[in-house]
């Protein structure tokens, strides 16, 4: 690999695949919880969780970046505070890929948690209270376990998106070699390069790999899971 | 000792349930036509449903009730249930399934062991399955010992058969008997068929639209003519009877009951059993005098209690008393003026062997 890739090149491929990775890993425990809270929950304002959630679908990424930028930025009302009283400063850096990622990727594990949740039968449930267990020893024996296909499903697809995401990341977090270009930011620079046709193709075959690659394992993995779950 | 006391709405002028019985040991059967309220009842007893009024007490001590704003949570109140649909854990062997609630028993709980309930259910060799690959008589099976395991004070079982087809049912119900006399905590059976009834039950509450219309030892609502179970065609007495002797040869099988001795078609169960056995009041003939030179087995003398109303107004139920056991007859109106029938009069019941074929044996009723 090194020998084909630039050092440049091969940076942007690890951190693509770093940030798609922890963006899924903060997402997971937050999208259950929301997930559970729109399919279980009965509060005023269920709708408006709802299509806030689900905004970064419909807005176009760069006002997402952009809303990051204003929210986070080391004079925005939550990047002042972080600034000030623990010295972290998020724009242009690694972690603001992955936030940006994570906001963007969001509604998708959210979506695909809580189809996962839907096809839970909440008789399993009632089963399993009558049998002595409460409220969260059945969430995490009974509910969690027969919703898992569910949040693999919603990991593997907000990984794949994460690989890809572009316009909140270069708006939020800049296109910075080595700190904050991702893969898609790498083939971007490239063509805007007199001569980096060669560069981008290449970049852009390891895209596409790294995205086919996913879904497949994604289908072993799903099929496995159902075969442990007794559904097959 | 379970006292039930409880009043729901659901919605606004939806079905209103209003509903008060008592459970004591052994099976109380919730009997009545499907929407009647009775798994509404079991799902309360649960804590699956919060009724809007009432009162809820097992043993004294109150699971729910509405005055003070009291519900036990569901996973507190150790009252197992056991659904029409078996209700296993997909994720879940067969031996995780049976151990879930037995790992979140209170410690200082009593039950039978894992072991003894794997036997009594004949569940061993499912093991290590997964509840996918069970029928449904063995996924009900597992249901079963599932619930038992969880060492509940209580056993709700809401149409634990309804699911099945005939021959599953009838393989099933001696293992339900067997559970009955294994778990010795009141078990709540909510059915509509009954043949599970009279093959389980102790005591009788009968629902009809939300409501109690009857409770008692099933033989005392077996016997009453005023009530919804005297219309249906196969309305008559519960008899308590103990298998005698067998005579393989004649095909038959003698049985003892409190008014003496009945003869029936061979059956399997060894001498000593315990049965319950239904004489349909369509099977009770009456005669003045023994009859001679007929076919009928069961020639026996018994006393006239009373006359009543059966469904149609042609019809009459004649109410016998057989040494103490109570046997009920249907006959025409016109008998009654034909044969000078009054209360208190001597008679002969007459009751056809082959019509204890239909009535099928059931399984015994084992001592209190």
């Amino acid at each position: 690999m090194e020998a084909w890739l630039t050092p440049e090149e091969w940076q942007a491929v690890r951190l693509s695949l770093s940030v798609a990775t922890r963006s899924v890993l903060v997402s997971l425990g937050p999208a259950v919880l929301v997930a559970w809270l729109l399919v279980r929950g009965r509060f005023p304002g269920r709708t408006l969780l709802d299509a806030l959630v689900h905004m970064p679908l419909v807005v176009p990424p760069v006002v997402v970046g952009w809303a990051l930028l204003m929210l986070f930025g080391v004079r925005g009302p939550l990047g002042a505070p972080l600034h000030e009283w623990f010295g972290i400063r998020l724009v242009f850096t690694s972690e603001a890929v992955v936030l940006a990622t994570a906001v963007m990727g969001f509604p998708l594990i959210v979506r695909a948690v809580r189809l996962g949740l839907e096809s839970v039968d909440e008789g399993l449930e009632a089963a399993a209270r009558t049998l002595g267990a409460g409220r969260l020893d059945t969430f995490f024996s009974v509910t969690l376990p027969l919703m898992s296909p569910g949040i693999l499903a919603g990991a593997v697809v907000a990984f794949a998106a994460g690989l890809g995401e572009f316009g909140a990341v270069i708006t939020f977090a800049s296109n910075i070699p080595g700190e904050t270009q991702t893969l898609p930011l790498a083939i971007y620079s490239a063509t805007q390069t007199p001569g980096g046709e060669a560069t981008a193709a290449k970049l852009a075959a390891i895209s596409f790999t790294l995205a086919l690659c996913g879904l497949l394992l994604a289908e072993v993995v799903a099929r496995r899971m159902h075969r442990l779950l007794g559904r097959v | 000792m379970l006292e039930v006391a409880l009043r729901h709405r659901f919605g606004r002028d939806g079905f209103a349930l209003d509903a008060a019985f008592t459970g004591t040991e052994g099976v109380t059967a919730l009997f009545g036509p499907s929407g009647c309220g009775k798994s509404t009842i079991l799902a309360a007893v649960a804590g699956l449903l919060r009724p809007q009024e009432g009162r809820i007490a097992l043993d004294g001590a109150p699971l729910f009730d509405a005055v003070q704003r009291q519900s036990v949570p569901p996973d507190a109140r150790r009252c197992a249930m056991v659904f029409q649909d078996a209700r296993l854990f997909p994720h879940l062997s067969v031996e995780s399934n049976l151990r879930f609630g037995l790992r979140r028993a209170p410690r200082e709980a009593t039950g039978p062991s894992f072991g003894e309930v794997v036997a009594l259910l004949g569940i061993g060799h499912l093991l290590g399955r997964r509840p996918r690959a069970l029928s449904g008589g063995e996924k009900q099976r597992v249901a079963l010992g599932r619930a038992l395991l969880a060492r509940p004070r209580l056993l709700l079982m809401d149409e634990p058969l309804a699911a099945l087809d005939t021959p599953r049912k009838a393989e099933l119900l001696p293992f339900i008997a067997r559970l009955r006399s294994a778990a010795r905590i009141p078990i709540l059976y909510v059915t509509h068929a009954l043949d599970e009834v009279d093959a389980l039950a102790d005591r009788l509450v009968l629902l009809e639209a939300g409501r109690v219309i009857a409770q008692g030892p099933v033989e005392d609502l077996a016997a009453r003519a005023d009530l919804p179970l005297a219309t249906r065609r196969d309305a008559g007495a519960l008899v308590a009877c103990t298998v005698l002797a067998h005579d393989p040869a004649q095909g038959m099988t003698r049985l003892g009951f409190a008014g003496g001795e009945l003869l029936a078609p061979l059956l399997t169960e060894a001498p000593g059993t315990r049965l319950r056995l239904r004489i349909r009041a369509r099977d009770v003939a009456v005669a003045l005098r023994p009859p001679e030179d007929v076919s009928i087995h069961n020639i026996l003398p018994c006393r006239l209690a009373a006359i009543l109303p059966a469904a149609t107004p042609q019809e009459l139920f004649l109410h016998l008393d057989c040494g103490g056991a109570v046997l009920l007859a249907r006959v025409l109106r016109e008998v009654v003026g034909r044969l000078g029938l009054t209360c208190g009069m001597a008679l002969f019941a007459l009751v056809k062997s082959i019509a204890f074929d239909q009535a099928r044996p059931l399984p015994p009723i084992p001592a209190a």
